[in-house]
């Protein structure tokens, strides 16, 4: 295997790292003015991905940082022609990364109000866009023999990749939902799950079609290896995403989002097999496709990086894994507005 | 405008707001780590209440730090496609690295710090913010060597085929010797930056603040203390750095950038020092100027009496060494961003001087006087936070537009760097981010000067176990991890 092989399945797993993780706390984002009746319920809500949200955003600047590095003209290409969907998500990301910090820092309603929104707007963008954007990196863009994009930004709004938008979209809100399921009480926790099956039908109907559609129309090849693992892949996702609804739907909360966790991995698995060898095609001739072969950066640098990966991912997963057994408990709002009364420290 | 013009002012803007809020993030992660682990030490609750305090402010400004930055990733393909394909061999590999190593460490533990007060003994949640201040540390390092290789590409090898720089040895590019002298310049204005931050907050306080109780004065004489004495040892070591990389620059690497801070034309033995010029800069007579005599040969070679070259040698040089065109930066940006940068600190280093003198021997600032002195000291306490920001910023406009009009100094005109869009999508960027980034600023600020006013709080702290003891000291248990989690957002 080459090491340009690795670092496409690197920037895989990164993707789906990503989406794992960040589409839980999108989808908390998106239920935020569905489920939160009232400042203390919204509260809840955003303090349960509070301190893991910005480390699941890592994954995508990490994703984005090994393409760069690992396939130069795949990120000079892809970033250049998504220069307005990513300018959106950028936005997004902003504003919605501000409110977090920001939106208790003062008790204005409005104020609180205006980063709720904030927050619902920054998380709903990016969960279409992601979706928008794989779907037309499976599909191809027009690229041009100097790796220019000739399109425009409604060259985007194709058929198959809206419904890729639809399908991320669906999935991180029934991922979202169902780690509120595991992470309040209450009624809270029962309004989460039922927006979590309601969202997790929509997911299944999306997800099913846009997995479908993949392995008809846009695979690289249906014969090889990697075009049936894909097959293979998109399967499991969707028996991995009906299980967990089924699992939320009878309030199995813990079991739901794991499986759901898996049909996302699974998803992002059948997507990049079917892409493979392929990172960028192109529409106007297959010529003219950009692939793990003629986007990848130098044996040298690809050497570098798979070193300091090997070091330092399992401590990045190690300590990120830690932060959530630390943060293991469910939130819930405080009996009263008093502090509780607390026992003296020094008892040891 | 041009797409290459829109380019250009969007990375600028986008970048200067950016760096607004990294050296507050640097430095102040560190005395905020400093602050608490003094607490867990003398088991002083002052060091618990400058922690939170102070560690708000880090927060409100760490915010704006981390959303800036995805942008900053992002652009390089975004809008300088053509140059991601030429270097990202090079050039990529510190920013995959710098997200692998640095911002994993700073989100995830500052995540840790945040909501941990209560789930994490004292010195395990000491050790986050450490873990994180050395995270941003560390992001740092890599980012500057990305830089520090635009300036002074090394460890690399051209290769025609493929139209890429190939990486021949990653050691050499992450120790680069404009990264060597670059590094160390940026971290110690950090923490003159912090230190003032820090330094003019507490004297504010303590001069402003009717009815300061008798601890919180305490607390903030320590805080000035040690914001100031951070200042005054960020500020030397900012001198003595700038002067290494200064030499560096102008007899090896980048004659050109020096000759055009001093707006020198003719090369010149022994090279004067230009204080200020009133009038142009273009090269004929000013109509009013300060300069000092060999003091830039000195500056700029570490010898009284040799020669410095001067724009116009420099340009026919380059000529006939690169081919046609003009190898002249904008004249009147480096000369007085130069000289901005150096003012700011050296005020900034002033003013925290004066700030710490004020404390002697268990003074406390203007104490008993009204007047001019007490209002010279709040004028003083005010500003010292704002100048090493400016310092920092022109610094960087310095040393960027210096380069110009090189993107990869020898090897690629900014010119041929930017993508291929169109000048309406850049220009509908552009808008957006600094419409944006303005409104961001005037909510930063705000709450920056909500919380600096409200001062430390009196309230037992929640996570400090300010309880029945009374002493506010680090227990040694939490007596949190089986009680629900706290609402922290």
């Amino acid at each position: 295997m080459h090491l340009s092989d690795l670092w496409f399945i690197a920037i895989a797993v990164l993707w789906a790292g990503y989406f794992v993780l960040e589409g839980f706390d999108f989808g908390v984002g998106i239920l935020l003015p569905f489920l939160g009746r009232d400042d203390m319920d919204r509260r809840v809500m955003i303090n349960t991905i509070g301190p893991v949200w910005d480390g699941n955003e890592v994954w995508l600047l990490t994703a984005g940082g090994a393409t760069f590095a690992a396939f130069p003209a795949w990120y000079a290409a892809m970033f250049s022609a998504f220069y307005l969907p990513l300018l959106l998500v950028l936005v997004a990301l902003i504003i919605r990364g501000v409110a977090f910090e920001y939106r208790g820092k003062r008790e204005h309603p409005r104020w609180r109000a205006g980063w709720d929104a904030a927050i619902f707007l920054g998380s709903l963008l990016p969960a279409l866009l992601w979706g928008v954007a794989f779907g037309n990196v499976l599909h191809g863009i027009p690229l041009n023999g100097a790796q220019h994009f000739t399109g425009n930004f409604f060259t985007f709004l194709n058929p198959y990749a809206l419904l890729g938008g639809v399908t991320t979209l669906t999935l991180f809100t029934l991922h979202g939902g169902l780690f509120l399921a595991l992470k309040t009480t209450g009624e809270l926790r029962l309004r989460a799950i039922a927006a979590a099956v309601a969202s997790g039908l929509a997911a299944i109907v999306a997800g099913a079609g846009f997995l479908a559609w993949t392995e008809l129309s846009y695979r690289a090849s249906a014969t090889s290896g990697e075009g049936i693992a894909s097959a293979c892949c998109a399967a499991l996702a969707a028996v991995a995403l009906i299980s967990g609804v089924l699992a939320g739907w009878k309030g199995r909360e813990g079991l739901a989002f794991s499986a759901n966790a898996v049909a996302i991995l699974a998803a992002v698995t059948a997507l990049f097999t079917a892409l493979y060898p392929r990172v960028l095609p192109s529409t106007l001739s297959p010529a003219l496709s950009l692939t793990t072969g003629n986007a990848a950066s130098a044996a040298q640098t690809l050497a570098v990086m798979t070193v300091v990966a090997c070091i330092f991912l399992p401590f990045v997963l190690a300590y990120q894994a830690w932060t959530y057994w630390v943060f293991r408990k469910r939130v819930t709002a405080p009996p009263t507005a008093q502090s509780q009364p607390r026992t003296p420290s020094r008892a040891s | 405008m041009n797409v290459l013009d829109l380019s250009r002012w969007q990375f600028g803007i986008t970048t200067v707001y950016h760096f607004l809020f990294v050296p507050i993030t640097i430095g102040l992660g560190f005395l905020v780590a400093g602050f608490e682990t003094a607490w867990i030490r003398t088991g002083r609750e002052r060091w618990l209440r400058l922690t939170k305090f102070y560690g708000k402010l880090f927060l409100i400004n760490f915010a704006l730090g981390v959303v800036t930055g995805i942008v900053q990733e992002f652009q390089f393909g975004m809008n300088w496609s053509a140059y991601s394909r030429l270097v990202g061999n090079i050039f990529g590999a510190p920013l995959a690295i710098e997200a692998l190593l640095a911002f994993f460490l700073e989100s995830t533990f500052l995540g840790l710090w945040i909501f941990g007060w209560d789930r994490l003994p004292p010195k395990v949640h000491a050790a986050c913010m450490w873990i994180a201040a050395t995270g941003t540390l560390l992001s740092a390092y890599f980012i500057l060597a990305a830089n520090a290789w635009m300036q002074h590409p090394v460890g690399y090898t051209y290769n025609a085929k493929t139209g890429q720089d190939n990486l021949q040895s990653f050691a050499k590019v992450m120790f680069n010797p404009a990264q060597l002298a670059g590094f160390p310049h940026v971290i110690a204005g950090c923490f003159l930056t912090a230190g003032s931050l820090v330094a003019g907050i507490a004297l504010w306080q303590l001069l402003r603040r009717p009815g300061i109780t008798a601890d919180h004065a305490t607390a903030f004489r320590h805080a000035l203390k040690a914001g100031a004495i951070t200042a005054i040892i960020g500020a030397v070591a900012v001198v003595i750095t700038g002067d290494t990389q200064a030499k560096l620059f102008t007899t090896q690497y980048q004659p050109m950038k020096m000759a055009a801070a001093e707006a020198l034309y003719h090369t010149a033995q022994p090279a004067p020092f230009s204080l200020l010029t009133i009038g142009s800069l273009n090269g004929s007579h000013p109509v009013f100027e300060i300069t000092i005599p060999r003091v830039l040969s000195f500056l700029a070679t570490g010898n009284w009496s040799s020669q410095v070259q001067g724009i116009d040698n420099l340009q026919q040089q380059y000529q006939a060494q690169f081919g046609p065109g003009s190898y002249v930066p904008v004249i009147p940006v480096t000369y007085w961003s130069f000289r901005l940068m150096i003012g700011m600190g050296l005020l900034a280093a002033l003013i925290a001087i004066v700030a710490l003198w004020t404390t002697r021997r268990g003074r406390t600032p203007a104490h008993g006087k009204r007047g001019l002195w007490r209002k010279t000291l709040i004028a003083g306490a005010v500003t010292l936070p704002l100048l090493p920001l400016i310092g920092n910023s022109t610094g960087w406009i310095m040393t960027e537009m210096g380069r110009q009009p090189w993107l990869v100094y020898g090897q690629m005109k900014t010119s041929a760097g930017v993508s291929a869009n169109s000048a309406g999508e850049v220009l509908a960027s552009l808008v957006i981010f600094t419409l944006l980034y303005g409104v961001l600023a005037v909510i930063e600020a705000g709450l920056m000067l909500k919380y600096i006013k409200a001062g430390l709080t009196s309230e037992p702290l929640p996570g400090g176990g300010g309880g029945a003891d009374g002493d506010g000291g680090p227990g040694t248990d939490t007596g949190g991890a089986g009680a629900p989690m706290q609402l922290v957002y």
